[in-house]
């Protein structure tokens, strides 16, 4: 049967060059169905009018072979049609599965000239279609299982004879009802359907035939879905597809929904093409961390705050939410408000101002409870959120696995940031890029050489050892100021000039201010490659401001503790007092019992000094003070500047504009820092003082719009533009880091520090956490508590986390061992890419190992030549490949997928010129033969030798 | 386009919505731009919009591969790169956010192949070398670096040393780079 032998050829053609994903899971399901085919005798064989229908069937084959035979034609002259580039362009992806689609119009085109011809129902030419269809797969599964080796094909064989009469036999009978396994095929091949509608996407194809493609698919899947449900369950099956279609839908609109929400779309847009995507990525970065704060106050306002305005006892009720006495007359002075004391101090602001009122309102809403899990939950929200897009980060992108194996490439081919659509940035990147490819050959040129390298290591030690002095010096000035600010603290306000009252917040800013660019100048002697150096940069920046920070929190912990000390004291003068009080009643009015409590005004109540509310301001200055002096640097630094620049480059003795001053460059890394560090100053004090969140809100949204406008009026974009690249990853790392180092301070206050008596919603308990403990008590039933008190076990807890250490332990090594897997692969498919290569270019096998080896040998005839071993070896390869892929288990999926590609890396290259004239395939070797084993000599059956020699 | 015929129909919108990375209201703005295009060219009225008005589009200005670009794109049998909306939603599509890496290194590797013969030779490195350094010529590399350079391309990428680099040499090299994806994009 020499058509059919043809036809296998072009199916093993289209299977070999099929994409990776459908390869996989086609590859199974054909099998699966070749089996079924094999085993299973056709159910619907009742042959009735035997004789007449084979006939009919003998012209219906040469019928259908016409068409396909036609349609195979118009393929080629389609192909020719579009360029030769195109052609083999395509001939490794789409190739495969546009024939794929092209042999099922040709199934398709058959069904209906079966119908034309046998006048038929149109179920009897559904059905028909169906098994003509099947009979396609059977073959392609065939032609791909043929790769197996000998034994598979004498199946093949067996099987083709059986196809070819069981689809005559299909053909006689006349039953209208499908039987079950029919339905199950005909709902697989709907799904299929199904499955290419939501892949086509992703060919890259003309629109056009997409477009024709999904029409036919979805013409498929409408016409026979309906088929599909019989009997019982058709109903069913139609509420199932209607509501997936109505699920579809939905999901789609809702995805748009999501992205017209998405804000700033077009502002970012506008920086990007004028800045490149690395600027945008800080915009970027921006914008999702104020996601992330509107989700934290959400949180803060929805459950804390509002809760308290509306069912919490309102201000000048009691004496933590009433201006004391002496305060009083300066609570509203704009000097007192700007640094949050007076009315401020004693708003819904601060920690200060919450009562401890088990539960207050109609709903009995569980304030404290509500305060301290909030606190907490805001860690818990942002580490999660974080953690999630650092996964999604490190899926994005390649895996990167040979950093400096293809540096060249790289800059050739993803050096253009396409989103870059200003002629003065498109300038400085072709300069950019200029500089970068003479630097790298320069690099290559003198890898090895490097001139007088201990002077290097030298300035690079002195460089370190100064910046660890300005790092030391920062940290020591900002312990003196805070300790200096303390005492001040102890005088009476209106003796401090403002710069003493401000000066920590001053020196912290002015470090932040002064010391990178000092560390940059520094950084000059080390003499670094500049990603290298931005990297050390970013460190010395971050261990500057983490080392201010935590001076900062010490020096805090230390007032806190002397506070604590006052406090007591404070506490024990109240105590008396109301001692003194109960005694004096007693004695004046002579009754022991229902004494009515003390009746001062709430603002002369002798107060302790609420060390949480102290804290709390102390953050929210803070981070008021880093809003202001970031946007002044802003005005100051940026818009001053290209004013001047600008305007007084008209009557100036140089060229303002490209010589010194300039204009300004907008500095990403700073930029991203100084928002990492704010949002650790919101999530430490944001325990302290609920309304930070607020506040951080607000400065979030004016900084996006202010910055913005500023980068678009007053900046050039950078000398040398750099691409986002995944310096995102890093700055997620970096968040995640300041995360971490920021929940400790609190979780420590949380667990061991004794709340204030007398502020605050943990008033009177011992420690701030003895809220859940009460909680468990008293709100939950006694069983719920007897197993908290169980869990709380430390016999159990250490258990609990001698499992979590064995998981981890355990985890590591199966990591471990998938990437030693990976190496075997990629070693694996290296080998198999030597010998590919080998194959080309000469017979005689170069490959250092195989020839070792062929030396070792005795006897040399044991290896067989290799042109017989060629036509082995391509069907080791190919029942090896799917055999690694499909197994999802074995390694990472996302591997698998690169294994076929790289598989179909060795393959040969599809340069011949197109020399046969458009026409029915010839049976031999094709060319752009990717991943399919080149057929071997024409005259052996399917195009493949004999059983295996060596097996 | 004429008043009436502004509007895409509902039903080709939601494919369009299949076939592309693009949502519905990407395709609407490039809807709404292509006809602006449309209007803006003079001559008789046509689907296509020719080469010269597509670059004119700010987000195709400065870029160096423009015209490869309208040329792989195009679906013109005058080879003028001109395109139809429905190349304009391809091109659009490819280089939008959610496209693959499969798709955009395919198309990728279209545009940098200079003379459409299916490979990238050195002629074709050449020139997109030349056209990634721009045309001035204190940009430009010597003769002498052009030539490494080239070589140390082919060194790296160039898998069965044939001397050139093919599509899947091609994807490969691609893969592994970690900022491809985000680079290779244009947004309306």
């Amino acid at each position: 049967m020499p058509r059919r032998k043809n036809d296998v050829a072009v199916t093993i053609d289209d299977v070999g060059m099929d994409i990776d994903a459908e390869y996989d899971s086609g590859s199974d399901v054909d099998s699966k169905r070749r089996a079924k085919g094999r085993n299973k005798p056709k159910p619907a064989a009742r042959g009735r009018k035997a004789k007449p229908a084979d006939s009919a069937e003998e012209s219906e084959e040469e019928e259908e072979e016409a068409p396909r035979k036609r349609k195979g034609r118009k393929k080629k002259e389609e192909s020719e049609e579009e360029s030769e580039e195109e052609q083999r362009g395509r001939r490794k992806k789409a190739a495969g599965s546009k024939k794929k689609a092209v042999a099922k119009d040709d199934s398709e085109e058959e069904s209906e000239a079966v119908k034309g011809n046998k006048r038929r129902g149109g179920k009897k030419g559904a059905t028909k279609k169906e098994k003509e269809e099947e009979n396609n797969k059977e073959k392609k599964g065939n032609g791909k299982a043929a790769g197996k080796g000998g034994k598979d094909k004498q199946d093949d064989k067996k099987n083709k004879g059986k196809n070819s009469s069981s689809s005559s036999s299909d053909d006689n009978s006349e039953d209208e009802s499908m039987s079950e396994g029919e339905m199950a095929r005909l709902k697989e091949e709907v799904e299929e359907k199904k499955k290419l509608i939501a892949t086509l996407r992703n060919k890259p194809w003309r629109m056009k035939r997409r477009l024709k493609c999904l029409k036919e698919a979805q013409g498929f899947v409408e016409r026979f879905e309906g088929a599909l449900g019989k009997g019982k369950g058709r109903r069913l099956y139609a509420f199932k597809v209607m509501m997936t279609k109505k699920l579809i839908k939905f999901n789609r609109d809702f995805e748009n929904f999501k992205t017209a929400c998405i804000p700033w779309e077009s502002r970012i847009k506008e920086v990007e093409s004028h800045f490149g995507s690395s600027v945008a990525s800080y915009f970027i970065f921006l914008r999702w961390m104020y996601g992330l704060n509107l989700v934290l106050f959400g949180f803060m306002f929805g459950l804390v705050v509002i809760p308290e305005v509306l069912m919490g006892m309102p201000y000048g009720s009691i004496a933590r939410k009433t201006v004391p006495r002496e305060e009083q007359e300066s609570a509203m002075d704009f000097s007192v408000l700007f640094e949050f004391g007076g009315y401020c101090k004693y708003s819904i602001m601060f920690y200060g101002y919450y009562n401890n009122q088990r539960s207050i309102g109609l709903l009995q809403f569980r304030l404290p409870l509500s305060y301290l899990l909030v606190g907490v939950g805001i860690f818990g929200y942002s580490l999660m959120v974080v953690i999630r897009t650092m996964a999604k980060n490190a899926n994005e992108g390649g895996d990167g696995a040979e950093e400096g194996a293809f540096t060249f490439c790289w800059k050739l081919f993803t050096s253009w940031d396409y989103l870059i659509g200003n002629p003065e940035t498109a300038d400085n990147k072709f300069a950019s890029t200029t500089t970068s490819f003479k630097e790298s050959i320069v690099d290559e040129q003198e890898n090895l050489k490097d001139e007088n390298i201990h002077l290097r290591r030298f300035l690079r030690i002195l460089a370190n050892l100064l910046i660890l002095c300005c790092l030391g010096g920062s940290g020591y000035l900002i312990y003196y100021v805070v300790k200096r600010s303390q005492e001040f603290a102890k005088k009476d306000r209106n003796e401090l000039s403002w710069l003493q009252k401000n000066e920590v917040e001053i020196v912290m800013s002015l470090l932040g201010l002064v010391c990178p660019p000092l560390f940059e100048v520094i950084a000059e002697l080390e003499d670094y490659h500049p990603r290298i150096a931005l990297k050390w940069q970013l460190g010395r920046i971050f261990a500057l401001f983490l080392g201010n920070l935590y001076t900062f929190l010490f020096a805090l912990f230390d007032e806190v503790n002397t506070k604590l000390e006052n406090e007591k004291e404070i506490r024990n003068e109240t105590i008396w007092a109301l001692k003194e009080y109960y005694a004096n009643y007693t004695l004046y009015h002579n009754v022991t019992e229902n004494i009515p409590p003390p009746n001062i005004s709430p603002a002369d109540v002798i107060r302790g000094p609420c060390w949480e509310t102290e804290v709390g301001i102390e953050f929210v200055k803070l981070t008021v003070s880093d809003i202001q002096v970031t946007y002044l640097t802003i005005l100051i630094g940026d818009f001053l500047r290209a004013v001047i620049v600008r305007f007084l480059n008209y009557c100036w003795c140089w060229d303002l504009e490209a010589g010194f001053p300039s204009y300004g460059e907008f500095d990403i890394s700073g930029n991203v820092l100084g928002l990492i560090f704010n949002q650790g100053m919101i999530w430490m004090g944001a325990f302290y003082a609920p309304g930070l969140v607020g506040i951080n809100v607000l400065r979030l949204l004016s900084s996006m719009y202010y910055q913005c406008w500023a980068v678009m009026a007053c900046n050039v974009p950078h000398e040398r533009v750099f691409k986002a690249s995944r310096s995102n990853n890093f700055y997620m790392g970096l968040l995640l880091l300041v995360l971490f180092l920021s929940l400790m301070p609190v979780i420590y206050s949380i667990m061991t520090l004794p709340p204030s008596f007398d502020c605050g919603p943990f008033s009177g308990k011992d420690k701030m956490f003895d809220v859940i403990t009460e909680t468990i008590e008293k709100d939950l039933p006694p069983f719920m508590t007897d197993i908290f008190g169980y869990a709380s076990n430390p016999g159990l807890i250490i258990s609990a986390v001698l499992l979590m250490v064995l998981a981890i332990y355990y985890l590591n090594a199966v990591s471990k061992a998938y990437q030693n897997a990976n190496m075997d692969l990629k070693r694996k498919m290296q080998m198999q890419r030597d010998e590919e290569k080998n194959r080309r270019n000469n017979k005689d096998s170069t490959n250092q190992v195989m020839k070792d080896l062929e030396d070792l040998m005795p006897n040399k005839s044991l290896i067989p030549p290799p042109s017989a071993e060629e036509t082995e070896k391509p069907a080791d390869l190919l029942s090896k490949s799917p055999k690694v892929t499909s197994k999802p288990g074995a390694a990472a999926t996302g591997k698998g997928v690169h294994v076929q590609k790289d598989v179909s890396l060795a393959a040969a290259n599809p340069r011949a010129p197109v020399t046969r004239p458009p026409g029915p395939r010839p049976p031999g070797p094709l060319p752009g033969n990717a991943r399919g084993p080149p057929p071997g000599p024409q005259g052996k059956g399917r195009g493949r030798g004999g059983p295996p020699p060596r097996r | 386009m004429g008043g009436t015929s502004t509007k895409l129909p509902k039903d080709l919108l939601s494919e369009y919505q299949e076939l592309t990375f693009l949502t519905k209201q990407e395709i609407l703005l490039a809807h709404k731009i292509f006809s602006e295009l449309q209007d803006r060219e003079n001559g008789p009225y046509s689907t296509r919009v020719s080469m010269e008005k597509i670059l004119t589009l700010p987000e195709l200005k400065s870029n160096p591969f423009q015209k490869r670009i309208c040329h792989v794109f195009s679906t013109s049998d005058m080879k003028d790169g001109s395109l139809s909306f429905e190349d304009f939603l391809d091109l659009l599509s490819a280089f939008s956010d959610s496209a693959t890496l499969e798709i955009k290194s395919h198309y990728a590797f279209r545009i940098f192949d200079f003379d459409d013969d299916g490979t990238l030779d050195a002629r074709d490195l050449e020139k997109l070398v030349n056209s990634l350094t721009g045309e001035t010529d204190d940009t430009r590399l010597t003769a002498e670096e052009m030539r490494q350079l080239i070589s140390n391309i082919l060194e790296e990428s160039d898998i069965d040393k044939d001397g050139t680099v093919n599509l899947s040499e091609f994807q490969h090299v691609i893969s592994r780079s970690p900022d491809f994806v985000s680079s290779f994009k244009i947004v309306l």
